[in-house]
């Protein structure tokens, strides 16, 4: 009987698993980009352009799709992995291993489920709007504008605390996802890895310091 | 009685091998399939055998007592592999791979077989980087060389120190490929504790499973053994573990003749013994003698640290006797002259048994780099080992047993006295005589198992085809199983209360101080008389825990020392009957004033080949004339 | 020197084991750690207990044999070491040493500290060679390699396939040793012309076997006794994914 249990091989998971990273890696950068004219002071004005702008547009649209499914199999498979690995090791050691790696790798899994429920989180707040529990704000007629659901969040300490701790574990997780993606698809060369991990790292932090300046700048100084 | 027939083909040397082999019979492919063939081992020897038997059709069935056929010891050769393929233009051919093979062995092995295993060694580079061996490369991309001990061409193929490695692992992916096919069948964790003859031929063997203890049956046309040496008989050597002669010997005790077996390399640099508990000794690879120069202080006594002591105060005593060769003397040779030395009273160290390679001038000629690059490994594995860096002081080396020259007597076809027992590789005795020179056991083994026994075997075979497949339940495997049994019950009931190693090590103690580097008349009589005793004590003593049918280590080193002890009576026999010194035998009585090996050719010129007659009897010596017709007997000099 | 031994004790893969303590005095700072074990084996055996079992046989860090999980790390402590490389002066004096065999589904143990690697061969089986035919082959030096290659080619060919990459990994994925035989042969002309079948065949193979899916955690390259880097396991990668998109359905 195969061991296996499954039909594609454990590349393909290594495949599918970094592309769909690499597509959330990018929107990562979108979306800070656009959340950051939250910044700019406007009373989100630019912001709800951009958005409206954004919602409309048709290819914008489609990524959207494209956006949901990225989650849905990054997180599946994620989990089917994590499955198939533990079942690859039935006994585990009795001494904690030792082995050199760094906390960031060997926590994939473990940063991935928080900043899952964080993401349900960001969309309970994202429907919120939806639904229409806040004002439409200025000339808008659609119910894109987020400034107002932004600005109540970000009233209570903890939903601050919250984000923020959440963006720290974002930026473990993309501190490792980001080379490993190159690692998964083969473009581990000794000449330009070390570029690739630096570039990483600062990724990493550029977008944990990005995303969590919007909710201290509308506790503090908003 | 037994008659010894080399069947060395007539006409000139180098037309011998080719002429012979057009005229060998043919096994049909059709027939191939019909005939079951039995390898046990799966060294280089074995698995090329193996693979190459496949390869050509037959149905072969190969044997090891590891886990996985990778792990054979021809993995731990290191410095490299020999080939006449003169890509250096220094003056190589085959000729003179063969006369440098010839006088390395002095003048103790058959010219006809010598030939053959030069000649086929360019074979064998080729077929091994045709199977992707990272074999040493310059940077025009072709393959490098290097020089090696005893000789002044350059013709070691290499891949850094792991060379055995990477030629075993290319074997074994060829082996692999034929299990893959069906062809061979892989039967791992088995030790071959019986061979199994009806009408007097070769017909099976008798295997215990080392993880359940059970013994199993294995028919067959024709068996081989590619089983290694004996060097373990030592306890402390440069080998592995677990690698056993019980096969050979099984093999032996059934009618096959044990050629020179005191003939036993002592190899001149390896780690010497740190600790009471030691277990093996690591060789230090001899390439490392291309840059490494030997020395020991000129002063018994020499409390001074190596690296205090100042040139004029240093005696490098193989450049000093051997001017011609320097550092790079066969390994019999330096070996001796290093006993010498610590003998004298100039060994270093605690135990002053020792004596120092440095790399100094290596590397202050050309660099810390270059060194590392050749030899990075096996400096690594040192200070491993001892702890001592050295890029910064000197090695410290002394001599260990390291490779049989002697074993199963075998014809030019490499088959042994017994009809379908064939010897490949290091278990049988063809191609060394007295002394092997580095890098040519990893070509001996992959020519006799790639280019030679494929052809020789299938002669035997071509009269085998009227033979059907046959079954195991007849009375000659039922009676083999039966020993095989008996014996095994025997060493388990001794239930005394000494260990199987400790016994292991106090032969090994007897043997190295009776038929090690230097051997006398006295001493071996002495070694013999003390053979007997121990072996006495053990079937009073020896304490083997747990049960016959269980995975049970202790059971398997039992019986293999048990068949040491006879293994080391006939060594010991042999350094007697031998009354000359010549290569790695070198007897005190024997020796020209200034220290060097003295033959005996008017006497000696033979192989001795002794049959088996029961344990503790005194064996039949058989003497197979060496005819030297294509070169001069004359005193092996270095000078 | 003096030790606490803890070590995993089994008497065969159908029974239950556990870890026993036991305390081992007089040991020298010289002795490798297996002759530590041989010591210990010796003074059980005489006092009428049974040897603990682990597998061995060079005994210089190249058959790949010996393999125990060491206080947390496979073959102990150091970098770059096998078990049997490995010598007591590297453990504290009066400290307690764990010793447990390799943990994976793939390596189901046998006894004590033996487990059963057949499942690394399983996979050379599945295409870990050159298929060429012994004689017939071209003179060696007709197909020159570039030395660096060649060299690299090297640095890969050295795996011992102890299986030290499984034990160290946290998902026990044998992607190290794999893909340091699909990169030996892929570097190497004589090895090129089949590459995409044989990594194919040989991850197929993995998959199979019950390994773990590597998850670029390095902590194999960590604990490989040969130093394998996982610039190899991109290589696999690499040319995994170009089979897959290139290879030809017939």
């Amino acid at each position: 009987m195969s061991k296996k249990g499954f039909s594609i091989a454990s590349l393909s998971h290594k495949y599918i698993m970094a592309a769909a990273g690499a597509f959330l890696m990018l929107f990562l950068v979108m979306h800070l980009a656009t959340n950051l004219l939250l910044l700019a002071g406007d009373g989100g004005g630019t912001f709800a352009e951009s958005v409206d702008f954004l919602l409309t547009s048709r290819l914008i649209k489609i990524m959207e799709y494209v956006l949901f499914g990225a989650f849905i199999l990054h997180i599946l498979l994620g989990v089917v992995i994590e499955i198939h690995n533990r079942r690859s090791r039935p006994v585990g050691y009795h001494v904690k291993p030792k082995s050199g790696t760094s906390a960031f790798s060997k926590f994939m899994f473990h940063s991935g489920i928080i900043i899952f429920i964080f993401l349900l989180l960001h969309l309970y707040h994202f429907f919120l709007v939806k639904l229409g529990f806040f004002p439409v704000y200025g000339d808008a007629t659609e119910v894109h504008d987020f400034f107002p659901m932004v600005v109540y969040v970000f009233q209570s300490p903890w939903m601050v605390a919250i984000y923020i701790v959440s963006f720290i574990v974002l930026g473990f997780h993309l501190k490792h996802a980001f080379q490993s993606a190159f690692q998964s698809f083969g473009l581990n060369h000794d000449k330009y890895m070390p570029a690739i991990k630096t570039v990483g790292t600062i990724y990493a932090i550029a977008i944990t310091i990005g995303f969590s300046v919007i909710p201290l700048y509308f506790y503090f100084i908003y | 009685m037994i008659k010894l027939e080399s069947k060395i083909p007539q006409g000139p040397l180098a037309d011998k091998w080719n002429n012979y082999k057009s005229h060998l019979s043919l096994v049909s492919p059709a027939n191939k399939k019909k005939l079951d063939i039995i390898v046990v081992g799966t060294g280089l020897s074995g698995a090329s055998s193996a693979s190459a038997l496949g390869e050509l059709g037959y149905n072969v069935k190969v044997f090891c007592f590891q886990d996985s056929s990778r792990r054979a010891h021809s993995v731990a050769a290191q410095g490299g592999i020999n080939a006449a393929k003169n890509y250096k233009n220094d003056g190589d051919s085959v000729y003179r791979l063969f006369y440098d093979m010839i006088k390395g062995g002095d003048f103790r092995a058959r010219e006809a077989n010598v030939y053959r295993a030069a000649e086929v060694s360019n074979l064998v580079i080729d077929h091994f980087s045709a199977m992707g061996v990272p074999f040493a490369r310059d940077y025009g991309g072709g393959l490098d060389t290097r020089s090696f001990g005893g000789v002044q061409v350059s013709r070691t193929f290499y891949a850094k120190g792991q060379t055995g490695q990477q030629c075993l692992l290319g074997t074994y992916s060829s082996l692999n490929r034929q299990i893959a096919k069906g062809n061979v069948t892989l039967y791992t964790r088995r030790d071959m504790l019986d061979l199994v003859m009806v009408d007097g031929k070769a017909r099976g063997i008798i295997t215990r499973n080392l993880l359940t203890g059970e013994l199993e049956r294995h028919s067959a046309h024709a068996v081989v053994l590619a089983t290694g040496g004996y060097g373990t008989v030592f306890y402390l050597s440069t080998l592995a573990l677990g690698s056993n002669s019980s096969a050979a010997w099984a093999a032996h005790k059934k009618g096959a003749l044990f050629a020179n077996p005191s003939f036993i390399q002592i190899h001149p640099t390896s780690i010497p013994v740190l600790n009471d508990y030691q277990s093996k000794l690591t060789l230090m690879s001899e390439s490392l003698r291309n840059d490494g120069r030997v020395w020991v202080p000129k002063e018994k006594d020499e409390k001074r640290k190596p690296n205090d002591i100042p040139e004029e105060d240093r005696d490098y005593y193989l450049e000093r006797r051997y001017p011609a060769f320097g550092n790079l003397v066969p390994r019999d040779v330096a070996s001796r002259a290093a006993k010498e030395r610590c003998d004298a009273g100039y060994g270093v160290g605690d135990t002053g048994l020792s004596v120092y390679l440095d790399f100094k001038d290596a590397i202050n000629k050309q660099g810390e780099k270059v060194i590392a690059d050749k030899y990075g490994n096996l400096f690594e594995m040192y200070e491993k080992i001892t702890g001592i860096n050295p890029y910064r002081e000197p090695m410290r080396i002394y001599p260990a047993g390291h490779y049989t020259m002697g074993g199963l007597w075998v014809d030019y076809n490499l088959m042994t006295t017994i009809p379908g027992l064939y010897s490949v590789g290091e278990s049988n005795f063809s191609d060394h005589g007295a002394n092997r020179l580095g890098a040519s056991s990893l070509m001996q083994c992959s020519g006799d198992g790639y280019f030679i026994l494929p052809y020789t075997i299938g002669d035997y075979l071509s009269d085998e085809i009227r033979t059907p497949r046959f079954s195991t339940d007849t009375p000659e495997f039922e009676e083999a199983e039966k020993e095989v049994k008996e014996r095994i019950a025997r060493v388990m009931a001794v239930n005394g209360t000494q260990t199987v190693t400790s016994f292991h090590r106090r032969l090994g103690k007897i043997l190295w101080d009776s038929c090690g580097m230097v051997r006398s008349k006295e001493g071996l009589e002495k070694g013999i008389e003390m053979l007997d005793q121990l072996e006495e004590e053990f079937w009073k003593e020896v304490k083997v825990p747990g049960t016959a049918d269980e995975y049970n280590q202790e059971l398997e080193k039992a019986l293999r020392v048990a068949d040491f002890f006879e293994v080391g009576r006939l060594m010991c026999q042999d350094a007697l009957d031998r009354d000359e010194s010549c290569g790695a035998h070198f007897r005190e009585e024997f020796q020209s004033p200034q220290g060097e090996a003295q033959r005996n050719d008017a006497e000696f010129a033979h192989v001795s080949a002794y049959e088996y007659a029961g344990n503790k009897q005194k064996p039949v010596l058989h003497k197979e004339p060496l005819v030297f017709e294509n070169v001069e007997l004359k005193e092996r000099s270095y000078k | 020197m003096n030790f606490k031994l803890k070590i995993w004790r089994q008497k065969n893969a159908a029974t239950k084991g556990k870890f026993e303590d036991y305390t081992l005095n007089d040991v020298s700072p010289e002795m490798s750690f297996l002759q530590m074990l041989d010591y210990f084996n010796d003074k059980l055996i005489t006092e009428g207990g049974q040897p603990v079992h682990f597998e061995h046989d060079c005994r210089e860090g190249i058959c790949g044999s010996c393999g125990l999980y060491i206080n947390g790390r496979p073959h102990g402590p150091l970098r770059n070491t096998t078990t049997c490389e490995l010598h007591m002066r590297e453990f504290e004096d009066g400290s307690t040493i764990v010793i447990e065999p390799w943990r994976s589904r793939a390596f189901p143990i046998i006894k004590d500290l033996v487990v059963d690697r057949s499942s690394f061969e399983e996979v050379m089986l599945a295409g870990g060679f050159v298929n060429i035919n012994t004689g017939g082959a071209l003179d060696a030096n007709t197909t020159p390699i570039n030395k660096k290659i060649s060299d690299r080619a090297f640095d890969a060919a050295v795996c011992i396939g102890c299986g030290a990459c499984v034990a160290a990994c946290k998902n026990s994925s044998a992607a190290l040793f794999v893909s340091a035989k699909v990169s030996q042969f892929a570097m190497l002309p004589q090895g090129k012309t089949e590459a995409a079948e044989r990594v194919e065949k040989m991850v197929a193979k993995m998959d199979d076997m019950g390994f773990g899916f590597c998850s670029n955690t390095y902590a194999c390259e960590f604990d490989c006794p040969k130093g394998i880097s996982v610039e190899f396991i991109a290589q696999m990668n690499r040319e995994f994914f170009s089979a897959k998109v290139c290879s030809h359905k017939k």
